[in-house]
């Protein structure tokens, strides 16, 4: 929120003058009143691992962080020819893998990789495109220093907790939003319906039906599948649901089977179609794979779409920008060592201890060291998982991660964040200004992720 | 709708209901047992038989005891028609069919299970029951108050109205049924002493002990409780008025789809029959042997409401 030189950063000058103003008990008393209104809302999520009864909250910090129309504009700049790049490259590596033959890429990234799909080779999603929506996680390191620090292409998740956030602020503190003009994130869940509405198949007549499709209930992000659904007015269906008739999806009514256009899922790609992928899945279509290949229904995100955010690739991404749009990238990656090649590896082994290592495949933020966080006897554990499969990490350097200002016991105090802006691509690409910032709100901390442990805060874009 | 939304939807109600009538019966239960100087803990016999739990109960427990009944009618998660397996089956339901909820039913859905669930999660002592008791009845009442105030009047209303009246008439049926040779004996010697506190509790178990006084003078006598419990359409928890309601909700459904089902002639086939009896000749045709049958065709129709609106197929 400051500046070095202790004065309010400019998009937080009448923030900060509001704060001064507030008594601190009243303050404690909101926050309060936030997590009260999470809980009975049910905004919750669940934990694996844990009982199935086991629901929690994610904490809510009721600052909000604060973007100046300026900085995000040159954001969202970036960020859309993340995403125009992204399904370029899905397309490319489904049909004629034009950037392997070109030689910026290696052949064996995707040939060996889990998440490429031999099944979507040759096969043309409607309208062209694999992401229909994208989650980009941002880090602030300087004052115009961002870096790209993950694509989430294919089933980002969080967004409810965008649009839960604002609902919240608004209830609670109108007075702040007469004060500083902050562009809306509430259109979101019809914006979506109309993205994916536009990309329906060619040969749907009439407004195309949409519907959503959860594992159900006990899915750790339930809440966000029946919340969109709600929002955007659409079926939130299950797997027990459909059925492949006369060559289209379709769902049990009490009026009998309807047809679906347009299957947002949030279902992954191995339970989608238990003739296609993994046979033991209860929770997917037998043969929704046929009737996409055929080209009579639209799902979004598009199958085989997990090649393109996969963390080995991630360390690619200036290439693919690049050779896609003919640009540089706008927007930085964290630079990364791939420790599958050997002098990377040499060198995350030397510097363990002052790098993050992930796992390439993993999410969520198991599986990964934070070597300056990290024990002696936790590094050596992690360095015999990295000598024994190193094509399974990656590292990067620990970032200065910038921080904002989080409501604590005795006022306020600074903690890490990053930001997940939401992109659809439909028609048009639609950035959401603002997005999901996560917070770690221990002290210190650099792991902002839900499961870790992390919180969340309203995101303000400012109209300037 | 999908078939899977009507068939939440009636099961939501349904559990809902069901909570609701299980601390009702736990409330008469516990004030025969005040009442009564010479009671015993089999008086949890019929309570447990009224919830249709005797055999389950049995299998969990070797002695009946007032405690244990109490016990595995509120709290035992092994009971699925515990008050917190009903509650939390609700919910479950409820969270299914979320986007069918206006907000208000949802949340008062939500927050009904957040404090039952603490409320229940220990073992109760005698003198916190009827404070629990109370707060099953509220909290299951602000949830029909959300939905009664806050839902159109459509398919999904239709849907979960037939959950609470199927289940509501299934319990009031299973009550009496349990008590029927409490009434039948003095239905021929009017005016004989009787055991008002049997009679009073079965009143009690459907919250009518006061509103029996209303409609019918003069004390307790045994084929006006029958006529107010299973005939009488203005006593909400009637067998009649829960099937005035099926009716009326089934028709709409009907109007809606342009369609009549089997579950259509069904139901009011059942309503002519609570419409056009009267108490004396069920009663000299055989109580038990009445109520048993309407028991059977209340679940048929259940069956064919599931197989009509393609609950599972």
């Amino acid at each position: 929120m400051m500046d070095a030189d202790g004065r309010p950063r400019q998009p937080y000058v009448d923030y900060h003058d509001w704060y001064a103003q507030q008594d601190p008990a009243l303050l404690a008393a909101k926050s309060k009143e936030a997590e009260h209104i999470f809980r009975k809302t049910g905004i919750t999520f669940n934990v694996y691992g844990h009982s199935e009864s086991a629901e929690k909250l994610i904490p809510f910090d009721i600052v909000p962080r604060i973007i100046s129309g300026k900085e995000w504009r040159r954001l969202a700049q970036g960020i859309e020819q993340r995403v125009v790049a992204l399904n370029a490259f899905l397309y490319d590596i489904y049909h004629k893998q034009e950037i392997i033959r070109a030689g910026r890429i290696p052949r064996q990234l995707i040939s060996n990789n889990a998440a490429f799909l031999p099944e979507m080779i040759g096969v043309r999603p409607p309208g062209g495109v694999y992401t229909h929506i994208v989650g980009t996680d941002i880090v602030r390191t300087g004052e115009n220093q961002f870096y790209v620090l993950e694509d989430n292409a294919r089933t980002p998740s969080g967004v409810s907790y965008m649009l839960e956030n604002r609902e919240t602020m608004l209830q609670m503190f109108p007075e702040l939003f007469h004060r500083n003009k902050v562009q809306r994130v509430e259109d979101y869940p019809s914006l979506l319906r109309q993205s994916l509405q536009s990309l329906a198949p060619p040969g749907c007549d009439g407004t195309p039906r949409v519907a959503i499709l959860t594992p159900g209930i006990y899915n750790s992000a339930y809440y966000e599948h029946s919340f969109l659904a709600d929002m955007m007015g659409v079926e939130l269906v299950e797997g027990s649901d459909l059925r492949v008739i006369d060559g289209k999806v379709k769902m049990r009514t009490t009026r009998g089977y309807q047809a679906i256009d347009v299957l947002y899922r949030r279902v992954d790609d191995d339970y989608l179609d238990p003739l296609t992928f993994n046979p033991e899945s209860a929770l997917g279509v037998p043969g929704i794979m046929d009737v996409y290949r055929a080209g009579n229904i639209t799902i979004a995100n598009a199958p085989g779409t997990g090649i393109s955010d996969d963390k080995a690739i991630y360390s690619y991404m200036p290439e693919i920008v690049e050779f896609y749009t003919g640009r540089k990238a706008l927007l930085e990656n964290v630079p990364t060592w791939r420790c599958s090649e050997e002098e990377s590896l040499a060198y995350v082994l030397e510097h363990l201890a002052e790098l993050v290592v992930k796992e390439v495949h993993g999410s969520g933020g198991y599986g990964m060291l934070v070597g300056p966080a990290a024990s002696k006897a936790e590094l050596e554990a992690f360095e015999a998982k990295l000598r024994a499969r190193p094509d399974n990490y990656i590292a990067q350097p620990t970032l200065a991660l910038s921080t904002v200002p989080v409501l604590v016991e005795n006022g306020i105090a600074p903690r890490h964040v990053d930001l997940r802006p939401y992109v659809l691509v439909g028609d048009k690409v639609k950035i959401i200004p603002g997005g999901l910032t996560r917070v770690a709100l221990k002290e210190g901390s650099l792991v902002v992720n839900s499961s870790q442990g992390g919180g969340t805060k309203d995101t303000w874009v400012l109209e300037d | 709708m999908l078939g899977r939304t009507a068939d939440g939807l009636y099961w939501m109600f349904r559990y809902i209901e069901r909570a609701e009538n299980i601390a009702r019966l736990v409330d008469a239960g516990l004030r025969v047992a005040l009442t009564r100087s010479g009671a015993t803990d089999d008086d949890w016999d019929g309570v447990l038989q009224s919830a249709g739990v005797r055999s389950a109960y049995g299998a969990r427990h070797e002695r009946l005891t007032s405690a244990d009944a109490v016990d595995f009618l509120l709290r035992d998660t092994a009971n699925p028609s515990s008050v917190l397996s009903c509650i939390e089956a609700g919910r479950n339901n409820a969270r299914m069919v979320r986007t069918a909820l206006t907000r208000d039913t949802w949340e008062a859905t939500n927050e009904c299970w957040i404090e039952l669930k603490a409320a229940l999660s220990k073992p109760l002592k005698a003198k916190e029951l009827p404070e629990i008791i109370h707060a099953i009845k509220q909290c299951t009442g602000l949830i029909r108050g959300a939905f009664h105030g806050s839902m159109l009047r459509n398919e999904i209303y239709h849907f979960a109205s037939i959950g609470t009246y199927t289940e509501r008439a299934d319990n009031t049926s299973r009550i009496l049924d349990v008590k029927y040779y409490v009434l039948l004996p003095s239905v021929s010697s009017v005016g004989t002493s009787l055991d008002n506190v049997q009679w009073e509790s079965i009143l009690r178990s459907v919250s009518a002990h006061r509103s029996y006084g209303w409609v019918y003078d003069g004390g307790y006598r045994a084929a006006n409780i029958a006529d107010f419990l299973i005939l009488n359409v203005q006593m909400p928890r009637s067998l009649a008025h829960c099937y005035e309601k099926i009716v009326g909700d089934l028709n709409h459904l009907a109007a809606d789809y342009g369609q009549r089902l089997k579950c259509h002639e069904t139901a009011e086939a059942i309503y002519a029959t609570l419409r056009s009896r009267n108490i004396r000749d069920i009663i000299d045709q055989g109580l038990h042997e009445f109520l048993e049958d309407f028991i059977r065709h209340n679940n048929q129709l259940g069956i064919e409401i599931s197989e009509g609106y393609r609950f599972y197929t």
